[in-house]
């Protein structure tokens, strides 16, 4: 029997529940040192939805879900979990109650086994109380069955691709069978493949009865999958629609407080003479006879899906690791790259696909990761940094590129992840190259900043920049590149045009 | 409509955070302070109004501090160096070998006494240039861990020491050689030392390499820094002043012996950690390492100025290396927390 005053507050809590969804927040306030991260806000997760979270770079979106995973302590403001005020002490708290969140900067331990990354802190034991390897290789393959994934869980980590660690982290969060599931930026790593894959994942968690809270910069994506979506701008909330209701210009403007109409604005430019050509590069086991032109004012696009090897083939012509086998010409002429620095020096920039691993100097302030390519090979006299003249240059760029940060002399690692893409997309313009590789630039960015990005890659072809940009989202690579090459496992495909390349063409070449 | 219309954000210039070297300047006002009132309570005298005491605490930590700058920026590109102590066992036999006076009946090289004073000096500083360069190059190209690298040149160096009079001590320097660690000299050596140092790594591309080497060697690299040439520089000069803090002990000892300078290299590494310099690289600027080499012998004066025996001295100097780099940790998780 159930007295009545517990059936009265069991009522109350079903009531409350019902109002509330499964995650209520609201009056949230979050502040660091100098920059007020969230004002006052609110959300709502009902089971069994996708709810996405939309802002520009910096908006807060990461700083709220962080609370909400129990890394962060709000400032003011209540979370309540199934109409419960809850206060969430630590991720472990967090995990406990049933929230589980992939970040968006990747959270694995790379001299670690998958199975390991997965299984961490709740590793299977045998009957001696040490960890039984054999079982948990099993779990894991039973996760990634269930959730087709094919990898190999005895794998290292450091040695998966970056869509792969991805992949790694998603079944990581969705093992811990949690009833709230956050996804801060899931595929600004993942190509058109692994998307449709994670979405439907995501679909299969939907259906039973879990809420997600998914954040992307990629509209389309919205569409796809989300059910409702709230909007923050710097900081505050905007609004809570269903996203059936709406257009996507209706949600940039919400997002931007302006309209942005010209997403691609590639401006066609004389494209000259060939400055850099590859000839049968091969790595071996990584890739095979890569061969193509880039002339001046060109934009190449290179396409492909994870695994194709296309970072592998750009970190080959940067020096990075250096191919095993082929010719690399520069202006016609032979040249060794055999370091990214040798790489510089014949006009290289190359910005890389993973800003945790090869590219932020996350201790160090703006300024400095600015900088560091840049003193390589000027602005220094006798050893001494030109610091004034080079100070300039970087505010200027970082302006030009919205870096949103109370200062130059702010530690990278408190700068939103767009933000800190930014600063290495300011890093290599400033070097001013004439062969300048970017892998995944957009990485991240809001919609915003991507056209303003877009608009001063285009300027630079116009200067006469050879360009060659990966990239995993097609319209990009579409709307931006005069032609395309598209590699399969390690070899090219083909190559496209502007005027016949299309989506179709392109996945066809990429699948075969 | 055009982004472009929009206002560009404008970025100030202010630092507004208070500078880490604030917190360990704190710690040491506080330490001098808890051994001032331990001084008026168990020795009935104040412990900072005795200049003399504060003076040859400055002279004693000097010439491990002038190391303790070498280290530093170590550290800072995330390595280590074990091997100061037995490079200044090393260059103090050398340089002591070629200072010899001719007045002195026995010396080692009869041949070469008298010497002009620059000799062995910079004899002793190539010694050190060499032995930081050889851990540079293990390090940088043959991926030996820092650690074992120089723990090599640790035994190796103290080895080479011995081996150079089978053990006997040289003494009787010529009076110019001997004038390099007289008086005051060491501290001003060290003054010196430092504020080059700190304007290296402040202003300088060498300083800006050796943090983004230590932030991330591999961003570093991406970047176009010759990771693996700044790495045998960064050891050489950390090699280059052990030799200095060798040729000064020897010169104010006016012997040299093999043993000189052991366990100077874990004092210099404590200095540092203390000063605020993060162990994991990145991090740390010379003033910091200087607080930390006064709080290091603030400590230790303070510890005889209290009569503590030397022995418990020596377990406590322990117990407070480790609790420096406690502190390390703990300010590195801190950070990651918020
Ligand atoms: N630990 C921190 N210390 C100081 N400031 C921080 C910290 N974390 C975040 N911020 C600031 O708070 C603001 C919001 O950051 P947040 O990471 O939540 O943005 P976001 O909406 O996730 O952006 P993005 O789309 O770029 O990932 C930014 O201005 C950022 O600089
Ligand atoms: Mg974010």
């Amino acid at each position: 029997m159930v007295s009545p005053g517990t059936a009265a507050a069991i009522k109350r809590v079903l009531e409350a529940t019902e109002a509330d969804g499964l995650l209520a927040i609201e009056g949230i306030r979050k502040e660091f040192p100098g920059v007020l991260a969230l004002d006052n806000v609110q959300l709502r997760i009902r089971p069994g939805t996708v709810h996405a979270l939309m802002g520009e770079n910096g908006a807060g979106k990461s700083t709220l879900m962080k609370i909400i995973a129990g890394i962060y302590q709000p400032d003011a403001g209540e979370i309540r979990l199934r109409g419960i005020p809850t206060v969430l002490k630590s991720p472990l708290d967090a995990l406990e109650q049933g929230i589980a969140m992939i970040h968006q900067e990747l959270q694995l331990m790379n001299w670690m086994t998958v199975a390991e990354n997965i299984w961490i802190r709740r590793e299977p034991k045998n009957s001696f109380g040490l960890i039984d390897h054999s079982k948990m290789v099993t779990m894991t393959e039973e996760l990634f069955a269930r959730l087709n994934i094919v990898l190999d869980p005895r794998a290292q980590v450091s040695e998966l691709t970056v869509a792969q660690k991805q992949m790694v982290e998603i079944a990581r969060a969705v093992s811990y069978e949690s009833s709230v599931l956050i996804m801060d930026e899931p595929t600004s790593a993942l190509t058109d493949r692994e998307v449709e894959h994670l979405f439907s994942i995501i679909r299969d968690l939907r259906e039973r009865g879990i809420g997600i809270v998914y954040i992307t910069h990629k509209m389309n994506e919205l569409f796809e999958i989300a059910d409702e979506f709230t909007v923050f701008r710097d900081g505050k909330y905007v609004g809570t629609h269903s996203s059936k209701d709406v257009t996507r210009d209706d949600i940039i403007r919400m997002m931007v407080g302006r309209e942005i109409t010209d997403m691609f604005p590639k401006i066609d430019c004389p494209i000259g003479d060939v400055v850099l050509e590859v000839k049968n590069l091969n790595i071996p086991g990584v890739f095979y006879d890569i061969s193509f032109s880039l002339r001046r004012g060109e934009i190449l696009g290179l396409a492909g899906l994870v695994g194709s090897k296309r970072s592998n083939v750009a970190e080959a012509l940067f020096g990075v690791t250096p191919a095993a086998s082929g010719e690399i010409l520069v202006n016609g002429k032979p040249v060794t790259i055999d370091s990214p620095s040798a790489a510089m020096s014949h006009g290289f920039a190359f910005l890389t696909e993973d800003r945790k691993e090869t590219g932020c100097f996350l201790i160090l302030n703006c300024l400095e990761n600015i900088q560091s390519a840049l003193i390589t090979r000027s602005h220094v006299n006798a050893g001494f940094v030109d610091q004034s003249t080079v100070t300039k240059l970087a505010e200027e760029m970082a302006a030009k590129l919205r870096v949103k940060t109370p200062n130059l002399y702010e530690t990278v690692e408190n700068l939103s992840g767009g933000n800190q893409q930014k600063l290495l997309i300011a890093r290599w313009l400033l070097t001013k190259p004439r062969i300048l590789i970017l892998d995944e630039p957009t990485r991240g960015i809001d919609v915003g900043a991507k056209s303003e990005i877009h608009r001063l890659i285009t300027a630079l072809a116009a200067e006469g920049v050879a360009v060659l940009m990966i990239s995993s989202e097609l319209p990009e690579v579409l709307g931006m590149s005069d032609r395309i090459v598209v590699m399969h496992e390690g070899h090219v495909s083909g190559v496209l045009d502007r005027a016949e390349a299309n989506q179709v063409k392109i996945m066809d070449l990429a699948a075969r | 409509m055009n982004t472009s219309t929009q206002s560009i954000p404008q970025l100030t210039r202010s630092r507004r955070r208070l500078p880490s070297e604030l917190t360990i300047l704190l710690v040491l006002v506080g330490i001098s302070l808890t051994f001032e009132i331990l001084g008026w309570i168990l020795q009935g005298q104040s412990f900072l109004a005795n200049t003399q005491r504060l003076a040859i605490m400055i002279l004693q930590v000097s010439v491990i501090g002038i190391i303790a700058i070498g280290v530093t920026q170590v550290i800072i590109s995330d390595g280590i160096d074990l091997s100061s102590g037995s490079i200044v066992g090393a260059t103090a036999m050398i340089s002591m070998s070629l200072a010899q006076a001719s007045s002195f009946p026995r010396a080692l090289y009869p041949g070469l006494t008298d010497l002009p004073v620059v000799i062995p000096v910079v004899a002793g500083l190539l010694v050190g240039i060499v032995c930081g360069a050889i851990n540079g190059f293990l390090i940088a190209y043959s991926r030996i861990p820092p650690f074992i690298a120089t723990l090599g040149m640790m035994v190796t160096a103290r080895g080479f020491a011995k081996w150079y009079t089978k053990g006997q001590p040289i003494s009787f320097p010529t009076d110019s050689f001997a004038a390099i660690g007289k008086g005051l000299a060491p501290v001003l050596i060290f003054l010196a030392v430092a504020a080059v140092m700190h304007i290296v790594l402040r202003y300088t591309r060498y300083g800006k390499f050796t943090y983004a080497i230590g932030a991330n060697r591999q961003a570093a690299r991406v970047s176009g820094i010759n990771v693996e040439r700044h790495t045998v520089k960064v050891y050489a000069v950390a090699g280059l002043l052990s030799a200095l803090a060798g040729i000064v002990v020897a010169s104010r000892g006016l012997t040299a012996q093999a043993g000189m300078g052991t366990s100077y290299e874990l004092d210099a590494i404590a200095m540092a950690v203390i000063g605020g310099v993060s162990l994991s690289g990145g991090r740390g600027s010379i003033p910091g390492t200087m607080i930390g080499m006064v709080i290091f012998g603030v400590i230790i004066s303070g510890f005889t100025f209290l009569r503590l025996d030397a022995y418990y001295q020596e377990m406590l100097k322990g117990v407070i290396i480790v609790a420096a780099v406690v502190a390390d940790v703990y300010r590195q998780r801190k950070r990651v927390k918020s």
